[in-house]
């Protein structure tokens, strides 16, 4: 493919930003909580869906859009939103529920928003791929080369929104890419107990929408997915669907106990860590020494390390604000 | 005559969209069967031929894909109109209405804005039985984030209309079948009125004192407001004065007009034809207990749906939608007992 050092360094980066920030949370996450675990308690409560695995979707597509390509994404949305560029200050903060998030502490870690990225995610499977379909049909009213893409999961493929979304997307030609990230299970169900076709690309055809798979531990291969897919929706060529196979390093949520996991698979899913497979390339092609993935480390324990520091350090929002912003 | 002009409510909303699209190119019409057909009720009558298909655009059967679609294309900065056709339907795009629209605004802390405006057709008495014929404004009512506009005169559909388009929040404006004008609905001679032609604007959270009176109080919306100004007549002629208040928005509601009125009455009636419990009549009710009590002679009296889906044959159906008759007798019976 032929990409730049510097692109493929910003590959390597982003996908360790966001590991390092999620590993973070997840310790963050438990302060507070345990022995006896209380989801309400603690710096960070409720409920926690980590990207930790996933890395490589996020980081390959998100590397082919500009900051006002619409994004809608879902309730794991951290990678997504970090890939599309956000400040780890103001994401931490609203982790936090404070008054310097993105929300002022109204939307959690489920419900993250920006405008100035067009971002938008929700904790309902599937909500917002219609979204994506509204927003692409904005752009192509104004005649933009812009393109919407919306991330979501293999559970979210076989809710009504997914198909009624295609057959929208295709019948009007909208500049939108599809993202399936197929990480195997929908909570604890395998996608073989849930889902009719082996792989949900094969369900572009039914919408007449060009669909592939790809093997979402590979960066470099999401990324010449995506790349082909919103180029050809910048070209005013129609929709695409991707799916990206990859996995959970964590479980659904925060205090899955994985029960429904076959003895052994995590970790050998872990051999394919997509950072250590990009990583070695990288090394292999003298791209990456073993010190640059050092300093690239600490650079981003250090940017978590700042988020940390802004987020417990701001102010909670002041408890009337619960009324405000209802309307515009 | 200038000011003069006499429309139906149908054409009203029509022209009002109309007039908005051609001020403001971000709006533009999603929704089953608006385009050639022109919506089933007529609110898109003609705009397909005027403003053609990239801004009248028919969808296929797909509530949640293209109201979802209108969020996103709200919170992208355009300012799309979607109708529901009827809101019965609401059911297949539930998730997007109330979870989505409703809440992204506040979600984003206020700073994501979804100008969109969700149209849909309420009400029965023509026998289309219990999934076409409900009214259902109160099961929007009640999630916060959604403004509800409830039209019942072609004057105030085509100002409240203009008005939904031009906020910036999410409104959805419920156009009862029955105040319409339709040529194959029932004669209302009220779904006929005085329309001007030049765009107008009506604010929310103002309500109509469509009657003054002095003995009592009827609260009411859309199709019910003719029901209660016919009762009106009856009970003038029995020397019973009833001041009628079209609310014309339930989101935000002129809780200011209701109370004042209730003060000056001591009795009041709310007529409503969605469900009887859990709705507009109980939440009404509350406010004048809240802010009138004192001021009370009687306790308030609720007619409305009585907690059963719409039936479908003619005296069925007419047992539970109240009937001017059912007005009058509520009303006479409020001031006398």
């Amino acid at each position: 493919m032929g990409l730049s050092k510097e692109t493929l360094l910003n590959l390597y980066d982003t996908m360790v930003k966001i590991r390092t920030f999620e590993e973070r949370v997840g310790e963050m996450y438990y302060e507070g909580k345990l022995p006896a675990f209380d989801i309400a308690a603690g710096p960070i409560p409720g409920e926690m869906h980590l990207y930790s695995g996933q890395e490589a979707v996020a980081t390959g597509v998100c590397a082919n859009l500009q900051p006002d390509d619409p994004v809608t994404s879902t309730h794991r949305a951290h990678g997504h939103l970090i890939a599309k560029g956000e400040d780890l200050k103001k994401m931490m903060a609203e982790i936090f529920g404070k008054e310097t998030g993105l929300s002022h502490g109204k939307g959690g870690h489920m419900h993250l928003f920006d405008p100035n990225l067009h971002f938008g995610c929700g904790g309902i499977v599937g909500g917002g791929i219609p979204q994506a379909v509204g927003a692409a049909l904005a752009i192509k009213k104004r005649g933009e080369d812009r393109v919407a893409v919306s991330f979501f999961g293999d559970g979210a493929a076989n809710i009504g929104a997914f198909h009624e979304s295609l057959n929208l997307a295709s019948i009007w030609r909208l500049p939108v890419v599809f993202v399936v990230e197929d990480n195997l299970y929908a909570i604890s169900v395998p996608k073989s107990a849930s889902t009719a076709v082996r792989s949900n690309a094969e369900r572009g055809a039914a919408y007449g929408i060009p669909a592939v798979q790809v093997d979402g531990q590979d960066v470099l291969a999401v990324y010449e997915a995506a790349k082909e897919a919103i180029d050809r929706a910048r070209r005013g060529e129609g929709p695409s669907l991707i799916e990206a196979v990859c996995y959970r390093f964590r479980g659904h949520f925060e205090g899955d106990p994985e029960l429904y996991l076959a003895k052994g698979e995590k970790d050998k899913w872990k051999e394919r860590d997509p950072i250590n497979i990009l990583g070695s390339q990288l090394k292999a092609q003298g791209l990456l020494t073993d010190a640059e993935a050092e300093a690239i480390q600490a650079k981003m324990t250090d940017l978590v390390a700042e988020a940390e520091a802004f987020a417990r350090e701001s102010p909670y929002p002041a408890p009337e604000e619960a009324l405000e912003h209802l309307f515009a | 005559m200038a000011g003069e002009r006499l429309l139906t409510t149908q054409k009203a909303i029509a022209e009002a969209i109309a007039q908005e699209m051609e001020r403001d190119d971000r709006v533009f019409v999603m929704g089953e069967d608006i385009g050639a057909y022109g919506g089933i009720f007529g609110a898109t009558d003609g705009l397909l031929a005027k403003f053609g298909p990239e801004r009248i655009m028919d969808t296929p059967i797909s509530e949640m894909g293209f109201i979802g679609a209108a969020v996103g294309a709200a919170t992208e900065g355009m300012r799309p109109i979607a109708e529901l056709m009827f809101v019965d339907f609401f059911g297949a795009a539930m998730d997007q209405i109330y979870n989505h629209m409703a809440k992204i605004h506040y979600m984003s802390g206020g700073r994501v804005k979804v100008p969109m405006v969700l149209m849909t057709a309420i009400g029965g008495s023509y026998s289309d039985a219990a999934q076409h014929s409900q009214s259902l404004y109160a099961l929007f009512a009640h999630t916060p984030g959604i403004k509800i506009v409830i039209p019942s005169s072609p004057y105030d559909a085509k100002g409240l209309m203009i008005q939904a388009i031009r906020d910036d929040s999410p409104v959805m404006y419920f156009f009862h079948k029955g105040v319409l004008g339709l040529g194959w609905m029932t004669p209302n001679p009220r779904a006929t009125g005085v329309v001007p032609e030049e765009p107008y604007t009506i604010p929310f959270g103002q309500a109509d004192v469509k009657r003054e009176g002095s003995d009592l109080t009827i609260l009411t919306v859309a199709l019910m407001v003719h029901r209660s100004l016919d009762a009106a007549e009856q009970l003038a002629e029995e020397g019973i004065n009833a001041e009628v208040i079209d609310l014309r928005t339930l989101v935000p509601l002129d809780r200011e007009t209701i109370v004042n009125s209730v003060k000056k009455t001591h009795r009041v009636v709310v007529v409503d034809e969605d469900y009887k419990s859990f709705g507009m009549s109980g939440e009404l009710a509350a406010i004048v207990a809240e802010d009138a009590l004192d001021y009370l002679d009687a306790p308030p009296k609720r007619l409305a749906v009585p907690d059963v889906p719409i039936p479908y044959s003619r005296p069925l159906e007419q047992y539970v939608i109240p009937t001017v008759d059912r007005i009058v007798a509520a009303a006479r019976e409020l001031v006398s007992g």
